[in-house]
C-alpha cells in the first residue's frame, strides 16, 4: 500500500509538473517532450488504477502516434516561435482569473459530491472479478458497445481521408501515368501503318 | 490510502492548465493543440477513476472512444495547420480572421 501511494504522488507530481512545462516552455520542441512526459505519467497512474489496457493504449495512440505527429509538424514548420510568444504577459491575468475560477468550481463540485445508492445499481457493464482487465474491456466493448466501436473506427477513417485530402498537393510540369486514357488507347490511334517502297526510306 | 478523490484532483489540476494554456499561449496554435490534449488526459482519468471505483467498465470504453476523438482531432488539426502554414507562411491565429473564402 506505501509503495502504491509513493507512486501514486511520483506519478502525479511528474505529470502536473510537465503538464505546467508544456504550456511555459520556449521551445516547443521542448513543450512536445513535456507532453510525452505527462502521458507517460499519466498512463502511470492509470496502472495504479487498474486499467492496464488504456494505458498501453495511452503510450501506443498517444506517445506514439499523437505526440510525434506534433514534434514532426513543429520541426517541419519554419516558425519564428518567439514572435508568437509576444504579448504573452498580457494574456496572463485574464487566462488566470478564468483558470482559477475553473479551479474554485471543480474544488466546489468535488468537495461536496457523493455517489448516490441508485447510482451503484445502475452500473451498465459490472466488472467481473478474475478476469483481466483487457479481458473484460473486449468482453464488453465487442459486445454491448459493438456499435460504438465501429463508430469509432469511421471518426478515424473521415480523420484520414481529411487529412490526407488537406494536404495532397498536385504539382505542377510532373509527368504521370494515366491508366485510364492508357486503357482507353486503340490501334486506330495508336498505330499507323505505311506502305514502304522497297529502296526507299520512310 | 489512495482513493478516487485523489484522482480526481490530479484530473482536475491538469483539466485547469490545459484551460490556462489556451490563455497563455494565445498565438501560438500548435500550444494550444497541445493544451486541448491535456485536457482530454484529463476527463480520460476522471473516466478511468470513476470506471475503477465504480467496478462499471462502460468508463474505459468511453475513455477508450476519447482517446480515438482524440487522435482524430490531432491529425485533422495538424493537418489544417500545414495546409495554412503553406498559404499563409505564418501559424499566428490572430491572421485566422483575415482569411476570405
Amino acid at each position: 500500500m506505501v509503495a502504491a501511494t509513493v507512486f501514486f504522488y511520483l506519478f502525479s507530481v511528474l505529470a502536473v509538473a510537465s503538464a505546467v512545462m508544456v504550456i511555459t516552455a520556449r521551445n516547443p520542441v521542448h513543450s512536445v517532450l513535456f507532453l510525452i512526459l505527462c502521458f507517460f505519467n499519466a498512463a502511470g497512474l492509470f496502472i495504479l488504477m487498474g486499467a492496464e489496457f488504456l494505458a498501453m493504449i495511452l503510450v501506443v495512440v498517444y506517445v506514439g502516434a499523437v505526440a510525434v505527429l506534433f514534434l514532426f509538424v513543429v520541426m517541419m514548420l519554419d516558425v519564428d516561435f518567439v514572435k508568437l510568444r509576444e504579448g504573452l504577459a498580457s494574456y496572463l491575468p485574464v487566462g488566470g482569473v478564468i483558470g482559477l475560477i475553473v479551479l474554485v468550481e471543480l474544488a466546489l463540485v468535488f468537495g461536496t459530491w457523493t455517489i448516490s445508492p441508485e447510482a451503484l445499481k445502475a452500473t451498465a457493464a459490472p466488472a467481473v472479478a478474475g478476469v483481466t482487465n483487457t479481458e473484460a474491456l473486449g468482453q464488453v466493448l465487442y459486445t454491448k458497445y459493438f456499435y460504438y466501436f465501429q463508430a469509432a473506427g469511421l471518426v478515424l477513417l473521415v480523420a484520414m481521408v481529411g487529412a490526407i485530402v488537406l494536404t495532397l498537393r498536385q504539382k505542377e510540369g510532373v509527368k504521370r501515368q494515366s491508366i485510364s486514357a492508357q486503357v482507353a488507347r486503340t490501334p486506330a490511334t495508336a498505330v499507323e501503318i505505311r506502305k514502304v517502297e522497297p529502296g526507299q526510306g520512310i | 490510502m489512495i482513493g478516487l478523490s485523489h484522482y480526481l484532483t490530479v484530473a482536475a489540476i491538469l483539466f485547469t492548465i490545459g484551460i490556462f494554456g489556451i490563455f497563455l499561449n494565445r498565438k501560438n496554435v500548435i500550444i494550444i493543440m497541445m493544451s486541448v490534449e491535456l485536457m482530454l488526459l484529463a476527463v480520460n482519468i476522471n473516466l478511468v477513476a470513476f470506471s475503477t471505483s465504480l467496478q462499471d467498465m462502460v468508463g474505459q470504453v468511453f475513455a477508450l472512444l476519447v482517446l480515438t476523438v482524440a487522435a482524430a482531432e490531432a491529425a485533422i488539426g495538424l493537418a489544417i495547420l500545414v495546409t495554412y502554414f503553406r498559404n499563409r507562411g505564418s501559424i499566428a491565429v490572430d491572421d485566422i480572421t483575415l482569411m476570405k473564402g
